[in-house]
């Protein structure tokens, strides 16, 4: 479906994460940020770059995967993206959320 | 003479043993297969085991009654395998290798989550994944009376992503039975944002959790387990209450993995997702529950990879392309409890979808749908186990690449 964020229009599945990540901008992402009720600062955009280096490299993205060589802990993981933080930091960086196979 | 070295004589093991001896040239290439235990165990039925519904006998036999005749089998410790050398270092020898296949596979590693494997560990707080886990939790469900069931996972890549879910089904199923289940508040607590995840199968799915009256506790990341007041507890500081808890815990690669420097942070190999050539080194390759593959880690996933994975150190040993064929294909069924089963079949790009298996129209499977003959085809599944997947024989008009035949594809 699309869905305009402040002017720019984007493809996304039902849940709002971006079909593809050719749309994704940093422009963007502090849309996405906003309708999820969250400024973004430095460590945001420490732990936005870092999720996508892991979904480049085909890394799956786990809570403890950010614990071993994420750039943040995760209690501070948590601050940063409350209620959900993988769901929530996903989204922002454009990339699918965590899933299982069905 | 030539050597070719298999490290783990499991499921991926033992299925690339039976496929290499038939097409190397034995006279110039020795295949060796390497593992410390004894005993191969049939995972899936871990399942069926804390319920009655097998028996030990059913899931346990002897690892070299399914290793090939001359394929040689070293029964030790493997030490660390030196890959600048093109050497692996086992408890008590040395053994070289021109070609390396890692199937190593997985375990449970409760110790990574603080407080899983303490004072309640195997007593009220069991795993199903080992074979001392799920007949602990056998001898447990016999007596126990009643309370709060939860059914847990700590975190993906786990082996097998839909087992806690068959096992939440099986055990309303089993209560039911039993005329107890009143008694018991079932809860399903998952990492994820849902029971299930993929678009296809919440919409058709759903109706499971609700029809079983099974609470579901989304996006919880699981920091500790109080032994003392019986919760787990989230990074969110998040509760929930259990009497008896049933848990998956974060699930790595052999240490065998870290010890030589081949892993990532949880000891998987780093492999290509299409080649099967691990990324760090042209002669070793990887399969099966071994790798860091966004694939499902799961038997059908290693049966299909073995297929592929055979042609390529053919292809590899003539000095030729390797195919970039494997392409993520898994064939599962899921026990919904009641004598039903759910079938899904589906790859790196294709969510699983509804629609008839292995043949469009006729079936005589149906995908993503309940069954009584999708239930069947599971317990056949275990015949089919033993006597042709272990050695390497296909199935037939079930192909290694996952068919669109007969798939409901939007």
């Amino acid at each position: 479906m699309e869905k305009v964020f402040n002017n720019i229009a984007v493809i996304t599945n039902d849940e709002g994460y971006l079909e593809s990540f050719d749309q994704w901008t940093p422009e963007l992402a502090e849309e996405i940020a906003k309708e999820e009720g969250i400024e973004l600062t430095e460590k945001h955009w420490e732990v936005i770059h870092w999720i996508q280096e892991q979904i480049k490299n085909e890394v799956a993205l786990t809570i403890r995967g950010i614990k071993k060589t994420g750039p943040v802990d995760i209690k501070t993981f948590y601050a940063l993206f409350p209620k959900g933080p993988l769901k929530v930091s996903t989204k922002i960086a454009g990339v699918p959320k965590p899933k299982s196979c069905i | 003479m030539k050597n070719l070295v298999i490290l783990g004589a499991g499921t991926a093991g033992t299925m690339m043993a039976n496929h290499l001896k038939k097409r190397l040239d034995l006279s110039q290439w020795q295949i060796s297969i390497v593992d410390q235990y004894k005993t191969h165990y049939y995972q899936p039925g871990f399942l069926f085991l804390p319920f009655d519904t097998y028996k030990e006998s059913d899931v346990v036999k002897d690892k070299k009654d399914f290793i090939p005749k001359g394929v040689k089998y070293i029964q030790e410790k493997i030490e660390r395998i030196d890959a600048e050398n093109n050497e692996v270092l086992l408890e008590n020898q040395i053994i070289n290798y021109d070609i390396l296949i890692i199937a190593t596979g997985t375990k449970i590693a409760p110790e990574e989550v603080e407080g899983m494997d303490g004072p309640l560990w195997q007593k009220e707080v069991f795993d199903f994944y080992t074979f001392e886990g799920a007949k602990n939790l056998r001898d447990k469900l016999r007596e126990w009376e009643g309370g709060k069931l939860v059914v847990h996972f700590t975190e993906m890549p786990i082996k097998c992503p839909v087992a806690p879910l068959e096992f939440v089904f099986l055990a309303d199923d089993f209560f039911r039975k039993k005329g107890m289940r009143d008694k018991v508040e079932l809860t399903y607590v998952t990492p994820l944002g849902g029971a299930f995840t993929k678009p296809q199968a919440t919409q058709e799915l759903s109706y499971l959790l609700r029809e079983k009256n099974i609470e579901v506790v989304t996006d919880f990341n699981i920091e500790r387990v109080d032994n003392q007041k019986k919760q787990i507890i989230d990074y969110a500081d998040e509760a929930v209450d259990f009497d008896l808890l049933v848990t998956v815990p974060t699930n790595m690669g052999d240490a065998l993995i870290e010890r030589s420097g081949l892993g990532d942070d949880l000891n998987f190999v780093p492999t290509d997702k299409n080649t099967l050539q691990s990324k760090a080194h042209e002669n070793i390759f990887a399969l099966g529950d071994a790798t860091n593959l966004p694939a499902s880690k799961a038997g059908s996933v290693a049966h299909f990879q073995a297929e592929t994975l055979t042609d390529n150190i053919e292809l590899f040993i003539k000095g030729q392309a390797l195919k970039k064929e494997f392409d993520g294909h898994a064939n599962c069924f899921i026990e919904t409890g009641n004598q039903k089963a759910l079938l899904i079949d589906f790859n790196y790009e294709t969510e699983p979808v509804k629609g008839s298996f292995p043949f469009a129209k006729l079936g005589p499977m149906s995908l993503l749908k309940e069954s009584v003959l999708n239930h069947w085809g599971k317990l056949a599944f275990r015949w089919i186990y033993w006597n042709m997947l272990l050695k390497g024989i296909p199935i037939p008009f079930v192909g290694r690449n996952m068919s669109k035949s007969g798939k409901q594809l939007k």
